[in-house]
Protein backbone atom coordinates (compact mmCIF):
# COMPACT_ATOMS: atom_id res chain seq x y z
CA UNK A 1 0.00 0.00 0.00
CA UNK A 2 2.80 2.37 0.92
CA UNK A 3 4.44 1.39 -2.32
CA UNK A 4 1.44 2.33 -4.39
CA UNK A 5 1.24 5.74 -2.72
CA UNK A 6 4.92 6.29 -3.44
CA UNK A 7 4.32 5.28 -7.00
CA UNK A 8 1.49 7.73 -7.39
CA UNK A 9 3.60 10.44 -5.87
CA UNK A 10 6.44 9.71 -8.24
CA UNK A 11 4.13 9.76 -11.23
CA UNK A 12 2.65 13.01 -10.08
CA UNK A 13 6.09 14.58 -9.66
CA UNK A 14 7.11 13.30 -13.09
CA UNK A 15 3.94 14.72 -14.62
CA UNK A 16 4.65 18.05 -12.99
CA UNK A 17 8.16 18.06 -14.43
CA UNK A 18 6.89 17.26 -17.93
CA UNK A 19 4.19 19.87 -17.55
CA UNK A 20 6.74 22.49 -16.51
CA UNK A 21 9.02 21.62 -19.44
CA UNK A 22 6.13 21.91 -21.89
CA UNK A 23 5.16 25.27 -20.50
CA UNK A 24 8.69 26.63 -20.69
CA UNK A 25 9.05 29.70 -22.82
CA UNK A 26 10.26 28.84 -26.36
CA UNK A 27 13.09 31.27 -25.76
CA UNK A 28 14.33 29.17 -22.85
CA UNK A 29 14.27 26.03 -25.01
CA UNK A 30 16.21 27.84 -27.73
CA UNK A 31 18.60 29.17 -25.14
CA UNK A 32 19.31 25.63 -23.89
CA UNK A 33 20.15 24.55 -27.44
CA UNK A 34 22.34 27.65 -27.83
CA UNK A 35 24.39 26.96 -24.70
CA UNK A 36 24.84 23.27 -25.55
CA UNK A 37 25.94 24.19 -29.08
CA UNK A 38 28.57 26.55 -27.68
CA UNK A 39 29.96 23.67 -25.63
CA UNK A 40 30.05 21.41 -28.70
CA UNK A 41 31.75 24.19 -30.68
CA UNK A 42 34.29 24.77 -27.92
CA UNK A 43 35.36 21.13 -27.85
CA UNK A 44 35.32 20.58 -31.60
CA UNK A 45 37.25 23.75 -32.44
CA UNK A 46 40.05 23.17 -29.89
CA UNK A 47 40.74 19.95 -31.81
CA UNK A 48 41.24 21.76 -35.11
CA UNK A 49 44.90 21.64 -36.10
CA UNK A 50 46.47 25.16 -36.22
CA UNK A 51 47.67 24.48 -39.78
CA UNK A 52 44.00 24.52 -40.87
CA UNK A 53 42.94 27.71 -39.10
CA UNK A 54 42.47 29.60 -42.37
CA UNK A 55 40.20 26.92 -43.88
CA UNK A 56 38.39 26.88 -40.51
CA UNK A 57 37.61 30.58 -40.94
CA UNK A 58 36.42 30.22 -44.52
CA UNK A 59 34.23 27.22 -43.74
CA UNK A 60 32.69 28.89 -40.69
CA UNK A 61 31.99 31.80 -43.02
CA UNK A 62 30.01 29.49 -45.25
CA UNK A 63 28.29 27.95 -42.21
CA UNK A 64 27.19 31.28 -40.75
CA UNK A 65 25.53 31.93 -44.11
CA UNK A 66 22.92 29.50 -42.82
CA UNK A 67 21.04 32.79 -42.33
CA UNK A 68 19.91 32.05 -45.90
CA UNK A 69 17.15 30.02 -44.21
CA UNK A 70 15.82 33.22 -42.65
CA UNK A 71 16.31 35.07 -45.92
CA UNK A 72 14.30 32.49 -47.88
CA UNK A 73 11.44 32.73 -45.38
CA UNK A 74 11.61 36.54 -45.63
CA UNK A 75 11.36 36.45 -49.41
CA UNK A 76 8.88 33.56 -49.61
CA UNK A 77 5.68 35.57 -50.18
CA UNK A 78 4.47 36.12 -53.75
CA UNK A 79 3.54 39.71 -53.02
CA UNK A 80 6.54 41.98 -53.67
CA UNK A 81 7.02 44.44 -50.83
CA UNK A 82 9.90 45.79 -48.76
CA UNK A 83 10.10 42.56 -46.73
CA UNK A 84 10.34 40.34 -49.82
CA UNK A 85 12.86 42.52 -51.64
CA UNK A 86 15.17 42.79 -48.61
CA UNK A 87 14.82 39.04 -48.17
CA UNK A 88 15.83 38.41 -51.79
CA UNK A 89 18.92 40.61 -51.44
CA UNK A 90 19.83 38.68 -48.29
CA UNK A 91 19.35 35.38 -50.18
CA UNK A 92 21.80 36.59 -52.83
CA UNK A 93 24.40 37.79 -50.29
CA UNK A 94 24.19 34.57 -48.30
CA UNK A 95 24.50 32.55 -51.53
CA UNK A 96 27.75 34.40 -52.37
CA UNK A 97 29.12 33.25 -49.03
CA UNK A 98 27.86 29.68 -49.18
CA UNK A 99 29.28 28.99 -52.64
CA UNK A 100 32.36 31.17 -52.13
CA UNK A 101 33.07 29.86 -48.62
CA UNK A 102 32.77 26.16 -49.35
CA UNK A 103 34.55 26.35 -52.71
CA UNK A 104 37.51 28.36 -51.46
CA UNK A 105 37.78 25.99 -48.48
CA UNK A 106 37.79 23.02 -50.82
CA UNK A 107 40.46 24.70 -52.96
CA UNK A 108 42.66 25.29 -49.92
CA UNK A 109 42.20 21.83 -48.44
CA UNK A 110 43.13 20.24 -51.77
CA UNK A 111 46.53 21.94 -51.49
CA UNK A 112 47.50 20.27 -48.22
CA UNK A 113 49.58 17.26 -49.25
CA UNK A 114 51.95 14.93 -47.46
CA UNK A 115 55.55 14.26 -48.54
CA UNK A 116 55.43 12.05 -51.60
CA UNK B 1 4.79 19.50 -47.61
CA UNK B 2 6.93 17.85 -44.94
CA UNK B 3 5.29 17.69 -41.52
CA UNK B 4 6.50 20.13 -38.88
CA UNK B 5 8.29 17.30 -37.07
CA UNK B 6 10.02 16.17 -40.24
CA UNK B 7 11.24 19.71 -40.88
CA UNK B 8 12.75 19.95 -37.40
CA UNK B 9 14.38 16.53 -37.78
CA UNK B 10 15.84 17.48 -41.16
CA UNK B 11 17.28 20.63 -39.59
CA UNK B 12 18.75 18.40 -36.87
CA UNK B 13 20.49 16.26 -39.53
CA UNK B 14 21.86 19.44 -41.11
CA UNK B 15 23.15 20.64 -37.71
CA UNK B 16 24.96 17.33 -37.12
CA UNK B 17 26.54 17.52 -40.59
CA UNK B 18 27.78 21.05 -39.82
CA UNK B 19 29.38 19.83 -36.57
CA UNK B 20 31.07 17.03 -38.55
CA UNK B 21 32.40 19.63 -41.02
CA UNK B 22 34.26 21.35 -38.17
CA UNK B 23 35.33 18.05 -36.64
CA UNK B 24 36.93 17.05 -39.96
CA UNK B 25 39.38 19.93 -39.69
CA UNK B 26 41.28 18.13 -36.92
CA UNK B 27 43.58 16.74 -39.63
CA UNK B 28 44.19 17.52 -43.31
CA UNK B 29 43.21 13.95 -44.30
CA UNK B 30 39.72 14.12 -42.82
CA UNK B 31 39.16 17.78 -43.70
CA UNK B 32 38.05 17.31 -47.30
CA UNK B 33 35.35 14.84 -46.28
CA UNK B 34 34.32 17.26 -43.53
CA UNK B 35 33.89 20.03 -46.06
CA UNK B 36 31.58 17.77 -48.10
CA UNK B 37 29.52 17.10 -44.96
CA UNK B 38 29.19 20.83 -44.47
CA UNK B 39 27.99 21.36 -48.04
CA UNK B 40 25.40 18.58 -47.73
CA UNK B 41 24.23 20.06 -44.42
CA UNK B 42 23.64 23.49 -45.96
CA UNK B 43 21.96 21.90 -48.99
CA UNK B 44 19.52 19.99 -46.77
CA UNK B 45 18.75 23.15 -44.81
CA UNK B 46 18.03 25.14 -47.99
CA UNK B 47 15.86 22.42 -49.59
CA UNK B 48 13.82 21.91 -46.42
CA UNK B 49 13.23 25.66 -46.17
CA UNK B 50 12.25 25.95 -49.83
CA UNK B 51 9.48 23.36 -49.46
CA UNK B 52 7.80 25.23 -46.57
CA UNK B 53 4.23 26.22 -47.41
CA UNK B 54 4.91 29.91 -46.84
CA UNK B 55 7.68 29.88 -49.46
CA UNK B 56 6.18 30.39 -52.92
CA UNK B 57 8.35 32.97 -54.59
CA UNK B 58 10.55 30.36 -56.32
CA UNK B 59 11.55 32.20 -59.50
CA UNK B 60 13.01 35.16 -57.64
CA UNK B 61 14.62 33.05 -54.92
CA UNK B 62 16.35 30.79 -57.45
CA UNK B 63 17.48 33.84 -59.41
CA UNK B 64 19.00 35.36 -56.24
CA UNK B 65 20.75 32.07 -55.38
CA UNK B 66 22.06 31.75 -58.95
CA UNK B 67 23.47 35.28 -59.09
CA UNK B 68 25.01 35.06 -55.60
CA UNK B 69 26.32 31.55 -56.21
CA UNK B 70 27.95 32.59 -59.48
CA UNK B 71 29.70 35.57 -57.90
CA UNK B 72 30.83 33.47 -54.94
CA UNK B 73 31.99 30.60 -57.12
CA UNK B 74 34.03 32.80 -59.46
CA UNK B 75 35.60 34.64 -56.52
CA UNK B 76 36.50 31.35 -54.85
CA UNK B 77 38.27 30.10 -57.98
CA UNK B 78 40.08 33.32 -58.83
CA UNK B 79 41.19 34.78 -55.50
CA UNK B 80 44.95 34.43 -54.88
CA UNK B 81 45.88 32.70 -51.62
CA UNK B 82 47.81 35.80 -50.52
CA UNK B 83 44.43 37.62 -50.52
CA UNK B 84 42.64 35.19 -48.20
CA UNK B 85 42.57 37.52 -45.15
CA UNK B 86 40.70 40.30 -46.95
CA UNK B 87 38.45 37.78 -48.74
CA UNK B 88 37.40 36.28 -45.42
CA UNK B 89 36.88 39.76 -43.94
CA UNK B 90 34.68 40.71 -46.89
CA UNK B 91 32.60 37.57 -46.51
CA UNK B 92 32.05 38.36 -42.83
CA UNK B 93 30.60 41.68 -43.90
CA UNK B 94 28.13 39.89 -46.18
CA UNK B 95 26.89 37.72 -43.29
CA UNK B 96 26.46 40.86 -41.18
CA UNK B 97 24.56 42.68 -43.92
CA UNK B 98 22.23 39.77 -44.65
CA UNK B 99 21.48 39.44 -40.92
CA UNK B 100 20.52 43.14 -40.86
CA UNK B 101 18.34 42.81 -43.98
CA UNK B 102 16.52 39.78 -42.56
CA UNK B 103 15.94 41.61 -39.27
CA UNK B 104 14.49 44.67 -41.06
CA UNK B 105 12.34 42.38 -43.18
CA UNK B 106 11.09 40.53 -40.09
CA UNK B 107 10.24 43.80 -38.37
CA UNK B 108 8.39 45.03 -41.48
CA UNK B 109 6.36 41.85 -41.80
CA UNK B 110 6.33 39.97 -38.46
CA UNK B 111 3.24 37.97 -39.48
CA UNK B 112 5.25 36.29 -42.23
CA UNK B 113 7.60 34.83 -39.61
CA UNK B 114 4.87 33.87 -37.17
CA UNK B 115 6.39 36.13 -34.52
CA UNK B 116 3.53 38.61 -34.26
CA UNK B 117 1.08 38.86 -31.38
CA UNK B 118 -2.68 39.16 -31.79
CA UNK B 119 -2.44 42.82 -32.92
CA UNK B 120 0.07 42.01 -35.65
CA UNK B 121 2.95 43.68 -33.84
CA UNK B 122 6.02 41.97 -32.39
CA UNK B 123 6.17 39.95 -29.16
CA UNK B 124 8.42 41.56 -26.56
CA UNK B 125 10.79 38.55 -26.60
CA UNK B 126 11.04 38.82 -30.39
CA UNK B 127 11.82 42.54 -30.11
CA UNK B 128 14.77 41.81 -27.81
CA UNK B 129 16.03 39.08 -30.15
CA UNK B 130 15.60 41.34 -33.15
CA UNK B 131 17.49 44.13 -31.39
CA UNK B 132 20.43 41.84 -30.58
CA UNK B 133 20.54 40.28 -34.06
CA UNK B 134 20.34 43.67 -35.79
CA UNK B 135 23.06 45.49 -33.88
CA UNK B 136 25.50 42.57 -33.93
CA UNK B 137 24.88 42.16 -37.65
CA UNK B 138 25.32 45.88 -38.31
CA UNK B 139 28.59 46.12 -36.36
CA UNK B 140 29.86 42.98 -38.12
CA UNK B 141 28.99 44.53 -41.48
CA UNK B 142 30.80 47.87 -41.23
CA UNK B 143 33.66 46.61 -39.03
CA UNK B 144 34.39 43.85 -41.57
CA UNK B 145 34.33 46.36 -44.42
CA UNK B 146 36.95 48.49 -42.62
CA UNK B 147 39.03 45.38 -41.87
CA UNK B 148 38.75 44.45 -45.56
CA UNK B 149 39.90 47.94 -46.57
CA UNK B 150 42.90 47.79 -44.25
CA UNK B 151 43.91 44.29 -45.35
CA UNK B 152 43.46 45.04 -49.04
CA UNK B 153 45.47 48.25 -48.80
CA UNK B 154 42.51 50.50 -49.68
CA UNK B 155 42.86 52.07 -46.23
CA UNK B 156 46.08 52.65 -44.33
CA UNK B 157 46.99 49.77 -42.03
CA UNK B 158 48.14 52.30 -39.45
CA UNK B 159 45.92 52.76 -36.41
CA UNK B 160 43.71 55.88 -36.56
CA UNK B 161 43.60 57.44 -33.12
CA UNK B 162 42.28 60.74 -31.82
CA UNK B 163 41.54 62.33 -28.48
CA UNK B 164 38.31 61.21 -26.87
CA UNK B 165 38.06 58.18 -29.12
CA UNK B 166 37.14 55.71 -26.40
CA UNK B 167 34.71 58.19 -24.86
CA UNK B 168 33.04 58.61 -28.26
CA UNK B 169 32.67 54.83 -28.61
CA UNK B 170 31.27 54.62 -25.09
CA UNK B 171 28.71 57.36 -25.78
CA UNK B 172 27.71 55.74 -29.08
CA UNK B 173 27.37 52.37 -27.35
CA UNK B 174 25.15 53.80 -24.62
CA UNK B 175 22.97 55.67 -27.16
CA UNK B 176 22.62 52.50 -29.23
CA UNK B 177 21.53 50.43 -26.24
CA UNK B 178 19.16 53.23 -25.19
CA UNK B 179 17.51 53.27 -28.61
CA UNK B 180 17.38 49.48 -28.50
CA UNK B 181 15.60 49.50 -25.16
CA UNK B 182 13.10 52.04 -26.50
CA UNK B 183 12.50 49.79 -29.48
CA UNK B 184 11.90 46.83 -27.18
CA UNK B 185 9.26 48.87 -25.33
CA UNK B 186 7.26 50.41 -28.18
CA UNK B 187 8.32 48.48 -31.34
CA UNK B 188 8.30 51.51 -33.63
CA UNK B 189 10.57 52.33 -36.57
CA UNK B 190 12.26 55.48 -35.21
CA UNK B 191 14.24 53.88 -32.35
CA UNK B 192 14.91 50.82 -34.52
CA UNK B 193 16.51 52.89 -37.29
CA UNK B 194 18.45 55.05 -34.82
CA UNK B 195 19.79 51.91 -33.17
CA UNK B 196 20.71 50.47 -36.58
CA UNK B 197 22.41 53.67 -37.71
CA UNK B 198 24.50 53.99 -34.54
CA UNK B 199 25.50 50.33 -34.76
CA UNK B 200 26.74 50.88 -38.34
CA UNK B 201 28.83 53.87 -37.19
CA UNK B 202 30.11 51.97 -34.16
CA UNK B 203 31.43 49.22 -36.44
CA UNK B 204 33.68 51.81 -38.09
CA UNK B 205 34.82 53.66 -34.98
CA UNK B 206 35.65 50.44 -33.13
CA UNK B 207 37.99 49.12 -35.84
CA UNK B 208 39.88 52.21 -37.09
CA UNK B 209 42.25 52.40 -34.06
CA UNK B 210 43.45 48.84 -34.63
CA UNK B 211 46.67 48.37 -36.62
CA UNK B 212 47.48 46.00 -39.47
CA UNK B 213 49.33 43.27 -37.59
CA UNK B 214 46.57 43.02 -34.99
CA UNK B 215 44.28 41.97 -37.83
CA UNK B 216 44.55 38.23 -37.05
CA UNK B 217 42.70 38.96 -33.80
CA UNK B 218 40.17 41.25 -35.48
CA UNK B 219 39.41 38.89 -38.34
CA UNK B 220 38.88 36.08 -35.82
CA UNK B 221 36.69 38.29 -33.68
CA UNK B 222 34.52 39.33 -36.63
CA UNK B 223 34.27 35.65 -37.53
CA UNK B 224 32.87 35.16 -34.06
CA UNK B 225 30.46 38.13 -34.43
CA UNK B 226 29.11 36.79 -37.72
CA UNK B 227 28.24 33.58 -35.87
CA UNK B 228 26.49 35.42 -33.03
CA UNK B 229 24.56 37.46 -35.62
CA UNK B 230 23.36 34.22 -37.25
CA UNK B 231 22.37 32.84 -33.84
CA UNK B 232 20.48 36.08 -33.13
CA UNK B 233 18.46 35.61 -36.32
CA UNK B 234 17.90 32.00 -35.21
CA UNK B 235 16.39 33.22 -31.92
CA UNK B 236 14.15 35.65 -33.80
CA UNK B 237 12.86 32.90 -36.08
CA UNK B 238 12.80 30.27 -33.32
CA UNK B 239 14.96 28.09 -35.56
CA UNK B 240 17.31 25.78 -33.65
CA UNK B 241 19.51 25.00 -36.63
CA UNK B 242 20.42 28.67 -37.05
CA UNK B 243 21.11 28.84 -33.34
CA UNK B 244 23.35 25.76 -33.44
CA UNK B 245 25.25 26.89 -36.55
CA UNK B 246 25.61 30.42 -35.18
CA UNK B 247 26.83 29.21 -31.79
CA UNK B 248 29.40 26.90 -33.44
CA UNK B 249 30.78 29.73 -35.58
CA UNK B 250 30.64 32.15 -32.65
CA UNK B 251 32.65 29.90 -30.36
CA UNK B 252 35.07 29.03 -33.17
CA UNK B 253 35.89 32.68 -33.78
CA UNK B 254 36.17 33.35 -30.05
CA UNK B 255 38.68 30.52 -29.62
CA UNK B 256 40.75 31.76 -32.57
CA UNK B 257 40.79 35.29 -31.08
CA UNK B 258 41.97 33.83 -27.78
CA UNK B 259 44.76 31.82 -29.47
CA UNK B 260 45.91 34.89 -31.41
CA UNK B 261 45.93 37.13 -28.31
CA UNK B 262 47.87 34.53 -26.36
CA UNK B 263 50.43 34.27 -29.16
CA UNK B 264 50.98 38.03 -28.88
CA UNK B 265 50.89 38.04 -25.07
CA UNK B 266 48.22 40.74 -25.14
CA UNK B 267 44.70 40.80 -23.80
CA UNK B 268 41.72 41.05 -26.13
CA UNK B 269 40.78 44.26 -24.32
CA UNK B 270 44.21 45.74 -25.06
CA UNK B 271 43.93 44.82 -28.75
CA UNK B 272 40.42 46.31 -28.97
CA UNK B 273 41.55 49.58 -27.41
CA UNK B 274 43.91 49.79 -30.37
CA UNK B 275 46.69 52.26 -31.04
CA UNK B 276 49.38 49.55 -30.90
CA UNK B 277 52.00 49.64 -33.64
CA UNK B 278 51.86 53.36 -34.37
CA UNK B 279 55.10 55.20 -35.03
CA UNK B 280 55.63 56.53 -31.50
CA UNK B 281 57.91 53.97 -29.82
CA UNK B 282 60.34 53.62 -32.74
CA UNK B 283 62.52 56.52 -31.66
CA UNK B 284 63.21 55.34 -28.13
CA UNK B 285 64.03 51.74 -29.00
CA UNK B 286 65.75 52.45 -32.27
CA UNK B 287 68.04 55.17 -30.97
CA UNK B 288 71.15 53.02 -30.99
CA UNK B 289 70.23 51.39 -34.26
CA UNK B 290 72.53 53.35 -36.54
CA UNK B 291 75.59 52.75 -34.35
CA UNK B 292 75.31 48.99 -34.06
CA UNK B 293 77.36 46.89 -36.47
CA UNK B 294 75.48 44.55 -38.78
CA UNK B 295 76.87 41.77 -40.94
CA UNK B 296 75.28 41.70 -44.33
CA UNK B 297 75.97 39.28 -47.14
CA UNK B 298 75.04 38.36 -50.68
CA UNK B 299 72.97 35.42 -51.86
CA UNK B 300 76.17 33.49 -52.64
CA UNK B 301 77.28 33.65 -49.00
CA UNK B 302 73.85 32.50 -47.84
CA UNK B 303 73.81 29.69 -50.41
CA UNK B 304 77.20 28.49 -49.18
CA UNK B 305 75.93 28.29 -45.58
CA UNK B 306 72.70 26.56 -46.58
CA UNK B 307 74.39 24.02 -48.85
CA UNK B 308 76.83 22.94 -46.18
CA UNK B 309 74.23 22.72 -43.42
CA UNK B 310 72.93 19.43 -42.09
CA UNK B 311 69.64 20.91 -40.94
CA UNK B 312 67.83 24.11 -41.96
CA UNK B 313 64.72 25.66 -40.43
CA UNK B 314 62.85 28.32 -42.41
CA UNK B 315 60.79 30.96 -40.57
CA UNK B 316 58.33 32.66 -42.95
CA UNK B 317 56.42 35.84 -42.09
CA UNK B 318 54.11 38.42 -43.59
CA UNK B 319 56.92 39.69 -45.87
CA UNK B 320 56.76 36.36 -47.71
CA UNK B 321 53.07 36.93 -48.45
CA UNK B 322 53.58 40.55 -49.51
CA UNK B 323 56.35 39.58 -51.96
CA UNK B 324 54.44 36.44 -53.07
CA UNK B 325 57.69 34.57 -52.65
CA UNK B 326 56.22 31.20 -51.61
CA UNK B 327 56.83 29.48 -54.97
CA UNK B 328 60.41 30.72 -55.28
CA UNK B 329 61.02 29.62 -51.68
CA UNK B 330 59.70 26.17 -52.51
CA UNK B 331 62.32 25.89 -55.29
CA UNK B 332 65.05 26.76 -52.78
CA UNK B 333 63.70 24.03 -50.51
CA UNK B 334 63.64 21.49 -53.34
CA UNK B 335 67.26 22.17 -54.22
CA UNK B 336 68.33 21.84 -50.58
CA UNK B 337 66.36 18.61 -50.12
CA UNK B 338 67.91 17.15 -53.27
CA UNK B 339 71.33 17.91 -51.79
CA UNK B 340 70.50 15.95 -48.67
CA UNK B 341 69.82 18.90 -46.34
CA UNK B 342 67.06 18.38 -43.79
CA UNK B 343 64.57 21.28 -44.18
CA UNK B 344 61.74 22.21 -41.83
CA UNK B 345 59.40 25.18 -41.58
CA UNK B 346 58.55 26.94 -38.31
CA UNK B 347 55.27 28.86 -38.09
CA UNK B 348 54.46 31.38 -35.38
CA UNK B 349 50.71 31.51 -34.63
CA UNK B 350 50.43 35.19 -35.60
CA UNK B 351 52.64 35.03 -38.69
CA UNK B 352 50.75 36.72 -41.52
CA UNK B 353 47.44 38.53 -41.34
CA UNK B 354 45.09 35.73 -40.27
CA UNK B 355 45.32 32.48 -38.33
CA UNK B 356 46.96 29.77 -40.46
CA UNK B 357 47.85 32.22 -43.27
CA UNK B 358 51.43 30.90 -43.70
CA UNK B 359 50.31 27.27 -43.75
CA UNK B 360 47.99 27.94 -46.66
CA UNK B 361 50.64 29.84 -48.63
CA UNK B 362 53.14 27.02 -48.16
CA UNK B 363 50.52 24.43 -49.08
CA UNK B 364 49.77 26.42 -52.22
CA UNK B 365 53.46 26.23 -53.16
CA UNK B 366 53.29 22.42 -52.72
CA UNK B 367 55.29 22.34 -49.50
CA UNK B 368 54.22 19.07 -47.82
CA UNK B 369 52.42 19.85 -44.55
CA UNK B 370 54.42 17.29 -42.57
CA UNK B 371 57.60 19.40 -42.76
CA UNK B 372 55.71 22.46 -41.45
CA UNK B 373 55.86 22.74 -37.65
CA UNK B 374 54.05 24.82 -35.05
CA UNK B 375 55.98 26.98 -32.60
CA UNK B 376 55.81 24.60 -29.63
CA UNK B 377 56.93 21.63 -31.72
CA UNK B 378 59.93 23.34 -33.30
CA UNK B 379 61.29 25.51 -30.46
CA UNK B 380 63.21 22.66 -28.74
CA UNK B 381 64.91 21.88 -32.06
CA UNK B 382 66.59 25.24 -32.75
CA UNK B 383 69.61 24.50 -30.54
CA UNK B 384 70.28 21.51 -32.78
CA UNK B 385 69.84 23.42 -36.06
CA UNK B 386 72.73 24.56 -38.26
CA UNK B 387 71.06 27.38 -40.18
CA UNK B 388 67.81 29.28 -39.65
CA UNK B 389 66.48 31.26 -42.61
CA UNK B 390 64.14 34.04 -41.45
CA UNK B 391 62.22 35.40 -44.39
CA UNK B 392 59.84 38.33 -43.99
CA UNK B 393 59.37 37.84 -40.23
CA UNK B 394 60.57 40.17 -37.48
CA UNK B 395 58.92 40.62 -34.08
CA UNK B 396 58.17 36.88 -33.68
CA UNK B 397 61.94 36.18 -33.63
CA UNK B 398 62.98 39.06 -31.33
CA UNK B 399 64.98 37.62 -28.40
CA UNK B 400 64.05 40.70 -26.35
CA UNK B 401 60.68 39.03 -25.73
CA UNK B 402 62.59 36.51 -23.57
CA UNK B 403 65.48 38.55 -22.22
CA UNK B 404 64.45 42.19 -21.80
CA UNK B 405 61.72 42.83 -19.21
CA UNK B 406 61.52 46.49 -20.31
CA UNK B 407 60.55 45.54 -23.88
CA UNK B 408 56.89 46.09 -24.84
CA UNK B 409 56.79 42.56 -26.25
CA UNK B 410 58.40 40.96 -23.17
CA UNK B 411 56.62 37.69 -22.42
CA UNK B 412 55.37 37.14 -25.95
CA UNK B 413 56.13 33.58 -27.05
CA UNK B 414 58.71 33.67 -29.87
CA UNK B 415 60.48 31.30 -32.23
CA UNK B 416 63.83 30.86 -30.49
CA UNK B 417 65.90 31.15 -33.65
CA UNK B 418 68.90 32.73 -31.88
CA UNK B 419 69.69 29.29 -30.42
CA UNK B 420 70.71 28.00 -33.85
CA UNK B 421 74.35 27.99 -35.02
CA UNK B 422 73.75 30.47 -37.86
CA UNK B 423 70.89 32.81 -38.67
CA UNK B 424 70.14 34.27 -42.10
CA UNK B 425 67.61 37.09 -42.20
CA UNK B 426 66.05 38.20 -45.49
CA UNK B 427 64.66 41.70 -45.04
CA UNK B 428 64.40 44.77 -47.21
CA UNK B 429 65.99 47.09 -44.65
CA UNK B 430 66.74 47.39 -40.96
CA UNK B 431 63.37 49.08 -40.42
CA UNK B 432 61.45 48.20 -37.30
CA UNK B 433 58.61 45.67 -37.27
CA UNK B 434 55.01 46.14 -36.28
CA UNK B 435 55.78 46.56 -32.59
CA UNK B 436 58.05 49.50 -33.52
CA UNK B 437 61.03 47.72 -31.97
CA UNK B 438 64.56 47.11 -33.07
CA UNK B 439 65.38 43.39 -33.23
CA UNK B 440 68.53 42.31 -31.34
CA UNK B 441 68.68 39.23 -33.51
CA UNK B 442 69.93 41.34 -36.44
CA UNK B 443 73.06 42.44 -34.54
CA UNK B 444 74.24 39.05 -33.28
CA UNK B 445 77.59 37.66 -34.41
CA UNK B 446 75.93 34.55 -35.79
CA UNK B 447 73.45 36.56 -37.89
CA UNK B 448 73.89 37.53 -41.53
CA UNK B 449 71.42 39.98 -43.09
CA UNK B 450 70.44 39.73 -46.75
CA UNK B 451 68.92 43.08 -47.66
CA UNK B 452 66.44 42.27 -50.39
CA UNK B 453 62.79 41.66 -51.17
CA UNK B 454 61.78 38.11 -50.18
CA UNK B 455 61.09 37.00 -53.75
CA UNK B 456 64.25 38.48 -55.27
CA UNK B 457 66.30 36.96 -52.47
CA UNK B 458 64.83 33.51 -53.11
CA UNK B 459 65.48 33.80 -56.84
CA UNK B 460 69.07 34.85 -56.17
CA UNK B 461 69.43 31.88 -53.81
CA UNK B 462 68.17 29.52 -56.53
CA UNK B 463 70.81 30.90 -58.91
CA UNK B 464 73.56 30.65 -56.31
CA UNK B 465 72.63 27.12 -55.23
CA UNK B 466 72.61 25.66 -58.73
Amino acid sequence: MYESIDCNKTIQVAQNVVHTAQNADPFVMSFSVFVLAIFVGYHVVWNVTPALHTPLMSVTNAISSIVIVGAIIASGGLEMNLATVLGLIAVGLAAVNIFGGFMVTQRMLAMFKKRS
Amino acid sequence: MLSANMVVLAYLVASVLIILALKGLSSPESSRQGNTFGMVGLLIAVIVTLQLNSVQNYAWIFAAIAVGGLIGGITARKVPMTHMPQTVAFMHSLVGLSAVLIAVSAFYNPVGYGIADANGSLHVASRIELFLGTFIGAITFTASLIAFGKLHGLLSGKPVTFAGQHLLNLVLGVLMIGAGVMFCMDATWAPFLIMLGIALVLGVTLIIPIGGADMPVIVSMLNSYSGWAAAGIGFTLGNNMLIVAGALVGSSGAILSYIMCKAMNRSLFHVLLGGFGGDAPAASAGGAQADRPVQSGAAEDAAFLLKNARSVVIVPGYGLAVARAQHALKEVVDILLSQGVEVKFAIHPVAGRMPGHMNVLLAEADVPYDIVYEMDEINPEFSDTDVVLVIGANDVTNPAAKTDPSSPIYGMPILEVSKAAHVLVVKRSLSVGYAGLDNDLFYMDKTMMIFDDAKKACEALIQALD
